[in-house]
């Protein structure tokens, strides 16, 4: 039987909890209904409601720029696969300590350096562009292969920094333990080092997979087609910008999925270490 | 219990320095087949650093190791072949967080010793119940107490089977409470006469289980030789200081 004085906290509590909901209810309702109203009673809300929320405009154009989108989602989950390995290379490289990786070592900083330092959209259109005008044999000339590359090229200098930070983080004394069981150098980094860094860095990880989502809507500079291009199209076509607000959808769909795995390694259970 | 026998690690005149700081200043030291040797000395003493130089984790300045008889600190002899002759447990376990405890003691047996899965796994499971962990194999390390967690790192080092181990202060870290079943574990080793250096702040236990105590003063071994002598009758002034400025904390406990 609980004694009086812990009913009468529990009481409390309850009654501090339904507050806060009832704050929390009043203060969303002010907000959002105040902006919405804003919009709403704008002197432009009925063209705009018109040219970015037409709803005949988005059944029209709904399949076709889902079905571009689908190229997205391939080119992000190949780009996504390469990128996990070369940005691990690229680290460990960087890592390494052994002489005759020096040369690679001061390559894999210069790589870093440049094509983290050269905006996404301008390394696509240097690749994209410029491969081409080699007039190479046996270099690619599809737009999607040399878009992806690009992508590749780029997000791997992100993620080889990530994997390597994770890498630092993990205790020397780990090393040292490994070390003392008779593992060498190399053993100690892939049974004991790494899997505690990749781990640990798992959420910034899908965070930057997050950005490669929605970037692969810039491999439409070089035309292929894709979401935001097919919906580019269809705009010039109709006069309507509802099928750009369709291909956002489109995005958001994989993006906020993968935020929300995001959270759930950065929350409680990925905190505690 | 098996007499002391021929030399198994030995240091001569063994120098180390961190910069400018002189941590070994000619470290003379033997430890024989068998016997267990206690190494005291204040914190920041120097203790640990002539641990890790012998598991070759630091290079030594000047001076040589020896393993059985053989120049370890040789610049030809490859260090990894060196540490699989000889085991460490740290004094903060350092037990490999992302693997059960049966994992930790069966890596250095699988890829350092290349057992087979079956052999390293019925050894590692012999080992942690021998230690008094039978049941606990498939727990993580942060599921365990920490006196647990050190006899898991005590079964570790010695999974691999080696000539001698080195004990870094493998109690200091520990609540009270559970140091007992630490040194129990160790008590255990020397019963089956294994060769230890056991660098500890436990004097008692120095006591009881080391055949001989070396004390370490600013990076130098300024008196050695049984327990009885060193801890009840020390020669030297800086060995009276210690051990009577360390009663004075045990007493005040």
């Amino acid at each position: 039987m609980p004694s009086d004085r812990r009913l009468e906290r529990e009481a409390a509590k309850r009654r501090r909890h339904r507050r806060g909901q009832a704050i929390a209810a009043i203060s969303s309702l002010v907000v959002l209904g105040g902006l919405a109203a804003l919009i709403l009673t704008s002197p432009g809300w009925p063209e705009v409601r018109e040219t970015f929320f037409n709803w005949e405009v988005f059944k029209d154009s709904f399949p076709d720029v889902a079905k571009a989108f689908w190229l997205d989602v391939k080119i992000f989950l190949v780009a996504e696969l390469a990128i996990l390995v070369v940005g691990l290379v690229v680290a460990l490289v960087r890592i390494s300590r052994s002489p005759a990786t020096f040369p690679l070592r001061l390559l894999s900083v210069v790589y870093v350096d440049v094509f983290r330092g050269v905006p996404t959209i301008l390394l696509i259109f240097l690749i994209g562009f410029g491969v081409p005008a080699l007039r190479l044999e046996g270099l690619p000339t599809d737009p999607v292969v040399l878009g992806a590359i690009a992508l590749i090229l780029s997000y791997s200098a992100y993620v080889a920094e990530v994997y390597r930070a994770g890498v630092n983080s993990v205790h020397r004394g780990q090393r040292d333990a490994a070390l003392a069981v008779g593992l060498t150098e190399t053993q100690a980094m892939r049974h004991v080092v790494l899997p505690q860094a990749v781990r640990r860095v798992a959420p910034p990880l899908l965070n930057d997979f997050v950005a490669l989502q929605k970037d692969v809507a810039l491999i439409s500079i070089l035309g292929p087609l894709e979401a935001f291009r097919e919906a580019q199209i269809i705009e010039a076509q109709t006069f309507n910008f509802t099928p750009l607000v369709a291909a956002a959808l489109l995005y958001l769909a994989v993006t906020i999925p993968t935020a929300r795995i995001v959270d759930r390694l950065g929350g409680p259970e990925g905190a505690v270490r | 219990m098996s007499a002391p026998g021929g030399p198994v690690l030995e240091l001569r005149e063994v120098t180390k320095a961190f910069g400018e700081r002189r941590v070994l200043r000619g470290i003379d030291l033997t430890v024989s087949e068998h016997e267990a040797v206690a190494l005291i000395g204040a914190s920041g003493s120097g203790k640990s650093t002539l641990l890790r130089c012998a598991d070759l984790l630091e290079e030594i300045d000047d001076g040589d190791i020896l393993l059985d008889g053989e120049t370890i600190t040789d610049p030809a002899v490859s260090p990894v072949a060196v540490r699989r002759r000889l085991g460490l447990v740290f004094q903060a376990y350092n037990l490999f967080p992302h693997m059960t405890a049966l994992e930790n003691v069966m890596l250095g047996e699988r890829r350092a010793h290349g057992s087979s899965r079956a052999e390293a796994e019925a050894r590692g499971r012999e080992l942690l119940a021998r230690f008094g962990l039978a049941g606990r194999e498939g727990d993580r390390p942060d599921s365990l107490s920490g006196g647990q967690q050190q006899r898991v790192a005590i079964a570790r080092a010695f999974a691999g089977r080696p000539r001698a181990l080195l004990l870094d202060e493998v109690t200091s870290a520990l609540d009270p409470e559970l140091v007992g079943e630490v040194l129990a574990a160790v008590r255990d080793l020397k019963r089956e006469g294994m060769t230890m250096l056991i660098a500890t702040h436990e004097m008692s236990f120095a006591r009881e289980v080391a055949d001989r105590v070396a004390f370490l003063h600013e990076g130098r071994i300024v008196e050695q030789g049984p327990p009885a002598q060193v801890l009840e009758a020390p020669r030297q002034a800086e060995t009276q200081r210690f051990l009577r400025r360390f009663q004075g904390i045990t007493q005040s406990i």
